[in-house]
């Protein structure tokens, strides 16, 4: 095992996937030679061709449907997305036919591929580089949606997402690609999706949260022991499915929820944790479920940047909020 | 490749049932099964379409999209295909599935909203009819791609409407299949209206094979009414993308002769003498029929008996689509995901609780809600 950034795992994982299954092809824009505009594909193109590793035009819809047609023709497309902002003309091949060919061909087509796409703020980024519309995937049957925040879960999430005969929506949170480093297994590592990772136990609190929000609730936790407070910090990791269980058997034991995302408030996932946890676990609550979000604004240019994004203050005065109720 | 002025069109056979020049060393090249099978599948594919819409009129199906007046487009282009080639249609292509080996009853089942319609049975490749319009083209192109890729021989089709040419899925999807050279063929039905929209209205450009080009695909307009020639601009078209020379923008010019659906009525967007025109003057199944009585490979025995049996089987299928068990309502969860998360487990026993047992047989615990 060695020592890397996330985006090292993101590449990882890739590399293994070219490696030990023929039928994987990475596309997108600037993916070849360029090694993609994060370096995520480095190398990929030199290494394994201009057959598997593919510059396409610029036109998400175009790299998404043509993903779909060689899921359906039986390669195993990893088609990037070059910013979560970019997605949207993709939308329609991914909610209409990605998300549904499995149910509407009745098994016959399930649409095997995973689409990455760099998501979030925290980089100061042009104008309209840093959206979190994770949601949007997540309220569509037929998804599943991932988002690591270590670089092992990086490698082990892409595989699993690879393996998964489902399609598979890869969100990578840009501001920490190369902040947060981890060791990386080698060779073939999967993490199961649909399980969330306890990164912290504490007995006080539950702060449940993923991606670039992660490294903010460790350090919030770590501040709270010092004054007595425990928190338990969960990455949720898989957005969908979600790991019911973990979250459940936390707030059982901790009876305070403080949620952390970077997406607007209303209609995020904060908003389906709480009623899962108003469904499963009412009568263990000590406080209301309490959310610290991104504001129902558009997402702003970086210069408000971080008035915008959840930061410790905010994530303090919950904490505070949910331990005085 | 052919080579066309803008507006030419390719023609081997006259709405009078006459062959062109041309059109005589092709039509000379077929068997005689091949000329009877061209006329044989548009009789059955335009029954096929009468019975549908009668079906829907006596509420046994649901709204259904007619293609009458389009069979020549459709049978001439289908048996120009491989069993190996992916079909990607539209939901007008009802004529193409049959051709493919889509069984008639599946056809119905999808009409009465059946998703058991969509599947194909083994060995076909035909996907199900695509509602969002072009959103088909990309995938074409996506599939043709990986038979590159795999250096298989197979090719993939997608057939649209000339609507579809105003989607930027239409376009994305010519681009990339000409900057890769992609094994795809474009298959536009331009039966000139878009529901009431005339194509002058979709586009300024008179012709949609002249947007091929533009993407550097070769691109043909054909007579979509002349079967033969329809037949063989695709066979070509075919042949040279299994050959590696990519892709191809067929236009096929045909007429829708009924509404766009049957909740559509056409007759609100239409000039009564043009249809009259299309329907009386230039019918793809007429002409056909023509060509043959005259070389003496057809007789009105032979249509009738050929129509009997056409109607029989249509009647067969009818008959299974309409006897086909629902399946119960738990199948809403079958093909969700490979395997189903919790979450959905629990969604499906509430619908089980509601409905009885799996097969909504009896219900595990009336008490609860
Ligand atoms: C993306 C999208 N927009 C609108 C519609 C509604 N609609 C269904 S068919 C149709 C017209 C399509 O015309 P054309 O592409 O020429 O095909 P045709 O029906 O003539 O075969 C429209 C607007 C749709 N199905 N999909
Ligand atoms: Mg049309």
């Amino acid at each position: 095992m060695a020592v890397k950034t996330l985006i090292q795992g993101i590449h990882d994982g890739m590399r293994e996937a070219l490696r030990q299954d023929l039928r994987v092809v990475v596309l997108g824009e600037d993916v070849g030679k360029n090694g993609g505009v994060f370096r995520a594909t480095e190398g990929l193109w030199q290494e394994f061709g201009e057959e598997r590793v593919m510059d396409t035009p610029l036109a998400e819809a175009g790299i998404v449907g043509a993903a779909i047609g060689m899921a359906v023709n039986g390669l195993r497309p990893i088609a990037e997305i070059q910013f979560m902002g970019f997605i949207y003309p993709a939308f329609e091949q991914i909610v209409t036919h990605a998300a549904r060919l499995r149910t509407r061909t009745q098994g016959q087509h399930p649409a095997s591929l995973v689409i990455r796409a760099p998501y979030g703020g925290g980089i100061r980024a042009p104008e309209l580089h840093s959206d979190s519309t994770e949601s949007l995937f997540v309220h569509i049957p037929g998804l599943k949606v991932v988002v690591p925040s270590t670089p092992a879960d990086a490698k082990g999430l892409l595989l699993a997402a690879v393996k998964d005969p489902d399609p598979v929506i890869y969100l990578e949170p840009m501001q920490i690609y190369r902040s947060v480093k981890g060791e990386v297994p080698d060779g073939w590592h999967e993490v199961p999706l649909g399980k969330a990772r306890v990164l912290r136990e504490g007995e006080d609190v539950t702060l449940i949260t993923w991606g670039a929000m992660v490294p903010l609730a460790e350090k919030c936790a770590q501040a709270w022991a010092g004054r007595g407070i425990s928190c338990e910090v969960i990455d949720v990791r898989s957005l969908y499915p979600l790991d019911e269980e973990t979250i459940i058997a936390s707030v059982k034991k901790t009876g305070r929820v403080v949620i952390v995302h970077e997406a607007p408030k209303t209609a995020g996932l904060g908003a389906e944790l709480t009623a899962l946890i108003n469904e499963q676990a009412f009568l263990w609550l000590e406080a209301p479920i309490t959310r610290v979000t991104g504001f129902d604004v558009p997402v702003p240019m970086f210069a408000l940047e971080n008035a915008f994004r959840p930061d410790q203050e905010r994530v303090d005065r919950a904490i505070s909020y949910v331990t005085s109720f | 490749m052919l080579q066309q002025t803008r507006h030419d069109m390719v023609q081997y056979l006259r709405p009078n049932g006459w062959l062109t020049d041309e059109g005589k060393k092709v039509w000379g090249g077929l068997s005689r099964e091949q000329k009877l099978d061209l006329y044989r599948w548009m009789v059955k594919v335009r029954l096929f379409d009468r019975r549908a819409v009668i079906l829907q009129r006596q509420g046994r199906i649901g709204t259904y999209a007619p293609l009458e007046g389009q069979e020549a487009a459709q049978v001439g282009s289908a048996l120009a295909l491989g069993r190996e080639d992916w079909i990607f249609p539209s939901y007008r292509e009802h004529g193409v599935s049959m051709i493919a080996g889509m069984p008639l009853a599946h056809i119905l089942l999808y009409w009465m909203g059946r998703v058991e319609g969509n599947t194909a049975p083994e060995g076909v490749r035909v996907l199900p009819p695509y509602v969002p319009i072009a959103t088909q083209m990309p995938q074409a192109m996506g599939a043709a791609w990986a038979s590159k890729l795999k250096r298989e021989s197979s090719l993939a089709i997608a057939y649209f409407g000339d609507g579809a040419t105003s989607e930027g899925d239409f376009h994305e999807a010519c681009n990339f299949a000409g900057v890769f050279q992609l094994p795809v063929l474009f298959f536009c039905q331009n039966n000139q209206y878009a529901i009431s929209v005339p194509f002058s209205r979709q586009s300024a450009t008179s012709t949609v094979a002249e947007k091929g080009q533009a993407y550097g695909i070769p691109s043909v307009r054909v007579d979509g009414n002349d079967v033969l020639a329809v037949y063989h601009v695709t066979a070509e078209a075919a042949e040279r993308a299994r050959n590696g020379g990519g892709a191809t923008l067929i236009e096929a010019v045909t007429y829708r002769q009924g509404s766009h659906t049957t909740a559509d009525d056409a007759t609100r967007y239409r000039d009564p003498e043009e249809v009259r025109i299309w329907v009386e003057e230039r019918d793809p199944v007429d002409r056909c029929r023509r060509l043959l009585e005259r070389e003496g490979l057809l007789s009105e025995e032979y249509i009738a008996s050929w129509e009997e049996c056409c109607k029989k089987e249509i009647q067969e299928a009818v008959d299974a689509a309409e006897r086909a068990k629902a399946p119960p309502p738990t199948h809403l969860f079958n093909h969700v995901f490979e395997t189903l998360p919790p979450s959905l487990l629990r969604q499906r026993e509430e619908l089980v609780r509601k409905e009885g047992g799996p097969d909504g047989s009896e219900n595990p615990d009336p008490r609860h809600p």
